[in-house]
Formats: structure tokens, C-alpha cells, sequence
């Protein structure tokens, strides 16, 4: 979908900027949009083009770097790290190779941390892209990662 | 046409991921094979709140409740269940303590004690389909209102019922009300708050997964009480099961005019957008919420002015909770009276609280307000698994503290939670054991400030890279007895001097551990010792000869420090391993110690 296309189901008023960036995102498989991005759709939302770039940078959903196909947000908050989350962090990352931040050098996968998805009760939990997985453990990550390798090929 | 039985299949978003649609799916099968589709409804409900016995099934009348169903389990329902009215004993469900086996569900001490009016229908209704809510009266609070009410009577009614806001602070919900009423603008705003970040809380999501039409007949009552024809709800992105039902609710409401313009026929207009959220924790907070909606960096700003008086786009706005709205239709139809009668005199109602972490049901639970701490985690929570100790259960989310086995018979309110130097915060309620170690838990807490502090004030965002640096050192082992006094002086400093609550809470969870655990700080900071065998520098971990060789801890290693062949004791090996408790949570048998170093072994 074009950039155009996809901004014009939006009244062109700045109240709508920050979910149109982000169902922009959500689209694109880098996550990411460019600076000549930001200068259209500052165009259209009528607003300065440092008031979208400061909006991308304030949001941990926006951003301008460009990020994995499938980015992985793994739950920092309590009740997960209770039920032993730092095992999952560094299974994805002894994995993945990457620490969270950062993007597998093939583009396929980007370690983030998230606060918590309100599946406490299910705990630990992530999300790759807009998918939920709970009641993680390492053995049962490494099944998941390789479901989204083969997805790919 | 009437049916005789209906079938109620949990549709949470857990029991969907535990493959609920799949058991629909087979019980239409079975029952069309029986001709029996006609006379039972099969009805996809909200979250019953009890996820660890998921997933559920109800069958009414009779409420009997069936626990971990599976596809295989559902032919012996309809033919003993629904066609000869045999109940399948072996799939009830049972009292997590004595291993009882209860027929009917308000038997079970997880449902007994409870008393449920923010979640009255979570669990009893298909949350898609507004009719099932309004057989049970929904929108009858409402039509009360609007046709034999004036606003000023709306808000007096608020105020009696005592009704304090369930989204942290506990303020009075009709006070809030009361000021939005008095501002005189004609453009005014009623905003309900669902960007539930408060870690370990999740009924808000229940609520608007569950039963999303209170929330929106809620709304309307507010707008009308305060004057307000324009209402958002600020919705997580992380809940798009919420926005989907939220959103059809809302179209559902349109279509049958209990949204729009002249609602039941008296002249009232309201209509509710949604707004999505972009991952940001500190928009809960209702300045930095609006900013957002504004379609801003999601900042705080100082208060006054209070949105009351200057919210949305400068326009007097009442911002409210989920659950708070929830309460709402009830009490109108109720009475405030009535309301005021459950829980104490100056918590009046109930409470949701989320139980999670070392407790045996993990799930929501609605209690009056009053309900003892031991009530709640002993007999509706059932306890610590494992045979392991409770050492404290922590409410109020990051910005709450740690209560004490001294404090578990304290009946529970905003104002008790407050003098045992916790809060109510959103009703996250995560329980520890002996195996938890409360300088990591603080550590812990920590790291998530400083990563959510917008960065605005001094003392919030230098303030808590402090204390996070020096919890640091004394995890690893390097801490003074001089590091405990100057962490609290620092804690204490950011309380006194932050903007926002945000800042000004984040030093409770270290505060609150100091106070109640300073001898396990004394521990690392003094014998360099780590009692709980979690801080890394200070602990090893070993494997026992109770292993039986199952491979599992190997399995879940996630840096492959374990090895063994099949049946064989298994080793690992220290240098690479990284302390992470995956191993100890995986094994079977409980063959893997985690044992505090030996002093002299530390450096
Ligand atoms: C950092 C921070 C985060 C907050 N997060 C939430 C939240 O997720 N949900 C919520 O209802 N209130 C949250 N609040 C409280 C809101 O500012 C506000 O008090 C509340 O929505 C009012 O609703 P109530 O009176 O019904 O409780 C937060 C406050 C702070 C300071
Ligand atoms: S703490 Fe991880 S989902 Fe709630």
C-alpha cells in the first residue's frame, strides 16, 4: 500500500498523526519511515516536519530506524521476570545473536523490550509483529523461531 | 426460539490461544450430528478470570463447570451432558487445595468469596453481541437516566454511591464529575482510560474483552451527568483483541441509536471514537493521555490546571478508568445506596485484582473492598504452589510496595494499602516466595522507571539512573552498608521532587523493600551473600542426584551450559552459566539447587 493511500483514510488533522504512523509502520515490513516519508505526511497532517520527527522519537511503536520483518517484543515487567523472562531474553538472544535494540544482519528479526501485555497470568510472554505468545519457555522460543524462519523461505 | 441449555465457552484471549475456537467448532460438529443445534446455544464468552484451569466450559442451567476441556472431551459432554443430563465428573473441575471435585461453580472458594460487579458479565455473555447484554439490562441504566434523572442528579448520585477511581489514585469518581459539571464550556469531553500498563494488571483488558457495552452505557451516563456529547476511549495497541470488540460494540450501539443523537428519544447526543495508543507506559497518565490523543509526544504536564477545568484541546474533560466505568451502569440501576452498603465506609464496592506470580490460581478475582490480603491469596487464591513460603505479595504495580506475612490480615481498602506504605494502584497483585530475592525485585522494578521516565524532570530521570546504579552494585556483590543509606536518602530525594507521579512513586518499591527486607540487603551488602540464590554473582546453581536424566533442564538452557546423556545425572557447567532459573523452572523433580555462594568464595 502507498504512503498516499494509506494516510487518506485519515482526516487530515494532527489528532490522527500518531495512529497513522503507526498503521503505516505496522504495513511495512522495516517498521521504520524514511525522512521523505516524514516530510509527506507532515504535509498532510498540516503540522512541522520536527513535530513528526519528534513524535516518531517519543513513541516506542514509531520509528525512523529501520527495523526487522518480524519484531520481537519481549515483557520486562515483574510478573514476568517473576516467572523467569531473563531465560527467554537470552535464549532469543544467544539465537537470534542480537541483543535487544538491534536487528539480525539478514533484516529478519529486531529484539525489542516492551512493558508488560497484560498476559500475567500467562507468563513470560512477547509478541513478534502484532502476535501474542505466552506461557513461554526456551525450548518452546526455539520452536517459534523457527516457524518464522521457515515462514520466510 | 428459546433454547433449553446453553454451553458457554471461554473466548479469552488466553483460552483463544489455548485453542477455545477449535472446541466451538467440534461442539458444533457433535451437536448438529445429534440434531441438537436448535435447542443449545453455544455461546463464545469472556474470560471466566480462572485462566489457570483453562480452557473452561460452562454448561447453564446448572452453571456446572468443566476445566482443561479438549477437543477429545467434547463428544462425552453432549451425549452424557446435554443428552442425558449426565454429569462428566471427570472433567470438573477442582478446588485447587483439597482436590475436591465441585459441580456447580458458585461452590468454588475461587468464586465464593467473590463478589462480582465491575466483572458481572465477564464470563456470562457473548461480548459481540449487544443483545446478550442487554437481556441482562444493559442499557436500562442508562434509558433510567435519561428519562427520569436531570444531570445534577446524575452527579449527586455518583457522589453518594462513594465510588473512588479504580485507575490508581482513588479519587472520588463523583467529585470528578462534579468539577466537569461545573466548568462551563460547550464543548466538553468524557474520556475512559484503557491504556492499562501497570505491570501484573490485566483486568481492563478482561473488561473490555469481556463486556464492552458497560464501558460505552457508562460513558454516556458521565456525558450525560457532565455535559459532554463527545467521548474517547484510549486503547492500548498491545489489546487488539479489546479494539475489535470495542469497535463492533460501538457499531452496535449506532445501529440500534444507543449511541448517536438523540439517544432514547430525549434529546441526548454521545459518541464514542477510539484512539489507539502507540507503546508508551507513561500515556496512562491523564495529561500525557491527552497530549497523545492530541496526537503529541505523550508528556505530563503540571496540575492544575486539572483536565476538569482544561483537558482535550483546552476543553473541560472527565478521564476515568475502565473498570471505574464499569462499576457504573450498576450502580445506577442498583442504586447508590446499595453500592455504598459493599465494602468499608470509606472504600465503598469492590476491587478487581490480578493475581499472578507465585500463586496457585493465577486470574482475576473481584472482592469487596475490606477482604483481607490472606483471604485473598490463601482461600481464593489458593496458595503458594510448590510447597514453597509466601515472603510478600506486591501491589500498586511499579509504583506500589511490598506487604509482609505481618500485614496479611489487614482488610484491604485504598486508604489500608496506603498506611502499609503500598497503594491499591490498578489491582496488579504478584506474589513472591522464598525464592524471590527482593534486592533484585527492586532492581527490577527500577530498571522499568528509568526506561519509562519521559525525561522531563531531573530528579525522576537522574534521580533513578542513581539508585538503579548503586541496586546494581549490591546485586553484584559490591555494595557498602554507606550504598543503603545514600539509596534511601537519594529515594526519598525523587518522592519529594518529581512532576509527576510517575517519578514520585518509583522509589516505593526500594523504599518498601528496605523497610521490610533490610536484613537481605544487610545480606548482600555485608556477607556478600544473596539469600534468595537469585543475584547472579552471588549464587550457583547445581544439579542434585535427584536428577533422572529427562533432558529437559538441557532443552531449556539458553546458552547450553548443561549436558548429560538421557538418564544420567546431568552437570553444568559454571562457566557459562548465566544464573537465569530456566533450568530449576523446567525440571521435573526438582533435582536443581540454587545455593548462595560460600562467603570466602566470593571475590
Ligand atoms: C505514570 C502513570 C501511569 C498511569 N497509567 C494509568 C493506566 O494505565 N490506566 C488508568 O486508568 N490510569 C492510569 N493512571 C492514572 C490516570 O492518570 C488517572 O488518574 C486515571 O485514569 C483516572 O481514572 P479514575 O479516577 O477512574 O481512576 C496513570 C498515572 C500515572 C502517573
Ligand atoms: S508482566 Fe509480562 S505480560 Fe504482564
Amino acid at each position: 500500500m502507498t504512503l498516499e493511500s494509506m494516510i487518506q483514510k485519515y482526516p487530515a488533522s494532527p489528532e490522527y498523526l500518531v495512529e497513522a504512523l503507526r498503521d503505516y509502520q505496522m504495513a511495512k515490513n522495516d517498521h521504520s519511515v524514511t525522512e521523505s516519508e516524514i516530510v509527506k505526511i507532515a504535509k498532510y497532517f498540516n503540522v512541522t516536519e520536527s513535530k513528526v520527527c519528534s513524535v516518531v522519537s517519543f513513541y516506542s511503536f514509531l520509528s525512523e530506524k529501520p527495523k526487522g520483518r518480524y519484531v520481537i517484543r519481549i515483557c520486562r515487567d515483574v510478573p514476568c521476570f517473576v516467572n523467569k523472562s531473563e531465560s527467554i531474553l537470552k535464549t532469543l538472544e544467544t539465537r537470534l545473536g542480537i541483543k535487544p535494540g538491534e536487528t539480525t544482519p539478514d533484516g529478519l528479526f529486531t529484539l525489542e523490550y516492551t512493558g508488560c501485555l497484560g498476559q500475567c497470568d500467562h507468563a513470560p510472554a512477547f509478541r513478534i509483529n502484532d502476535m501474542t505468545y505466552v506461557d513461554l519457555t526456551p525450548d518452546k522460543v526455539k520452536a517459534i523461531l523457527s516457524e518464522y524462519r521457515e515462514e520466510k523461505s | 426460539m428459546l433454547s433449553r441449555m446453553h454451553i458457554l465457552i471461554c473466548g479469552g484471549k488466553d483460552c483463544l490461544s489455548s485453542h477455545s475456537k477449535e472446541l466451538r467448532d467440534e461442539f458444533h460438529l457433535v451437536l448438529s450430528e445429534l440434531n441438537l443445534l436448535d435447542e443449545v446455544r453455544l455461546v463464545m464468552a469472556g474470560c471466566f478470570g480462572l485462566c489457570s484451569q483453562g480452557p473452561i466450559v460452562v454448561m447453564t442451567p446448572g452453571e456446572t463447570f468443566y476445566s482443561h476441556v479438549t477437543v477429545a472431551d467434547i463428544r462425552e459432554i453432549c451425549e452424557e451432558h446435554v443428552v442425558k443430563g449426565n454429569i462428566v465428573e471427570r472433567l470438573l473441575i477442582k478446588e485447587p487445595i483439597d482436590k475436591a471435585k465441585i459441580k456447580n461453580y458458585s461452590q468454588l472458594k475461587f468464586y465464593d468469596r467473590q463478589r462480582r460487579i465491575a466483572l458481572r458479565n465477564c464470563g456470562q455473555i457473548n461480548p459481540t453481541d449487544i443483545n446478550e447484554y442487554i437481556a441482562r439490562d444493559g442499557y436500562l441504566a442508562l434509558g433510567k437516566v435519561l428519562s427520569t434523572m436531570s444531570p445534577a442528579e446524575v452527579v449527586a448520585e455518583m457522589k453518594k454511591s462513594g465510588l473512588r477511581g479504580r485507575g490508581g489514585a482513588g479519587f472520588s469518581t463523583g467529585q470528578k464529575w462534579e468539577f466537569a459539571a461545573k466548568s462551563v464550556d460547550d464543548v466538553k469531553y468524557v474520556i475512559c482510560n484503557a491504556d492499562e500498563g501497570d505491570p501484573g494488571a490485566f483486568m481492563d483488558r478482561s473488561v473490555l474483552e469481556g463486556d464492552p457495552h458497560s464501558v460505552l452505557e457508562a460513558m454516556a451516563i458521565c456525558g450525560y451527568g457532565i455535559g459532554s456529547h463527545q467521548g474517547y476511549i484510549y486503547v492500548r495497541a498491545e489489546y487488539p483483541i479489546a479494539v475489535e470488540r470495542l469497535n463492533n460494540a460501538i457499531k452496535q450501539a449506532r445501529e440500534l441509536r444507543l449511541l448517536g443523537k438523540n439517544i432514547f428519544s430525549s434529546g441526548f447526543a454521545f459518541d464514542i471514537e477510539l484512539r489507539l495508543g502507540a507503546g508508551a507506559f507513561v500515556c496512562g497518565e491523564e495529561t500525557a493521555l491527552m497530549a497523545s490523543i492530541e496526537g503529541n509526544r505523550g508528556m505530563p504536564r503540571l496540575k492544575p490546571p486539572f483536565p476538569a477545568v482544561k483537558g482535550l484541546w483546552g476543553h473541560p474533560t472527565n478521564v476515568n478508568n475502565v473498570e471505574t466505568f464499569a462499576n457504573v451502569p450498576a450502580i445506577f440501576l442498583k442504586g447508590a445506596d446499595w453500592f455504598k452498603a459493599i465494602g468499608t465506609e470509606k472504600s465503598s464496592g469492590t476491587k478487581v485484582f490480578a493475581l499472578g506470580g507465585k500463586i496457585a490460581n493465577t486470574g482475576l478475582v473481584e472482592i469487596p473492598m475490606g477482604t483481607t490480603l490472606r483471604e485473598v491469596i490463601f482461600d481464593i487464591g489458593g496458595g503458594i504452589p510448590n510447597h514453597r513460603k509466601f515472603k510478600a505479595v506486591q501491589t500498586g504495580g511499579p509504583s506500589g510496595g511490598c506487604i509482609t506475612e505481618a500485614a496479611l490480615d489487614t482488610p484491604i481498602d485504598f486508604d489500608s494499602l496506603v498506611a502499609m506504605g503500598s497503594m491499591m494502584g490498578s489491582g496488579g497483585m504478584i506474589v513472591m516466595d522464598e525464592d524471590n530475592c527482593m534486592v533484585d525485585v527492586a532492581r527490577f522494578y527500577l530498571d522499568f522507571t528509568v526506561d519509562e521516565s519521559c525525561g522531563k524532570c531531573t530528579p525522576c530521570r537522574e534521580g533513578t539512573r542513581r539508585m538503579l546504579d548503586i541496586l546494581n552494585k549490591i546485586c553484584a556483590g559490591n555494595g557498602t552498608l554507606e550504598d543503603l543509606d545514600l539509596l534511601e536518602s537519594i529515594a526519598n530525594m525523587v518522592k519529594d521532587s518529581s512532576l509527576c507521579a510517575l517519578g514520585q512513586s518509583a522509589p516505593n518499591p526500594v523504599l518498601s523493600t528496605l523497610t521490610h527486607f533490610r536484613d537481605e540487603y544487610i545480606a548482600h551488602v555485608v556477607d556478600k551473600v544473596c539469600p534468595a540464590g537469585v543475584c547472579s554473582n552471588l549464587t550457583n546453581y547445581t544439579i542434585t542426584d535427584k536428577c533422572i536424566g529427562c533432558t529437559k533442564c538441557a532443552k531449556n538452557c539458553p546458552v547450553s551450559a548443561i549436558s548429560g546423556t538421557v538418564k544420567q545425572q546431568h552437570v553444568i557447567d559454571l562457566s557459562k552459566c548465566i544464573r537465569c532459573g530456566a533450568c530449576k523452572k523446567a525440571c521435573p523433580v526438582n533435582a536443581i539447587s540454587s545455593k548462595p555462594l560460600p562467603k570466602e568464595e566470593n571475590k
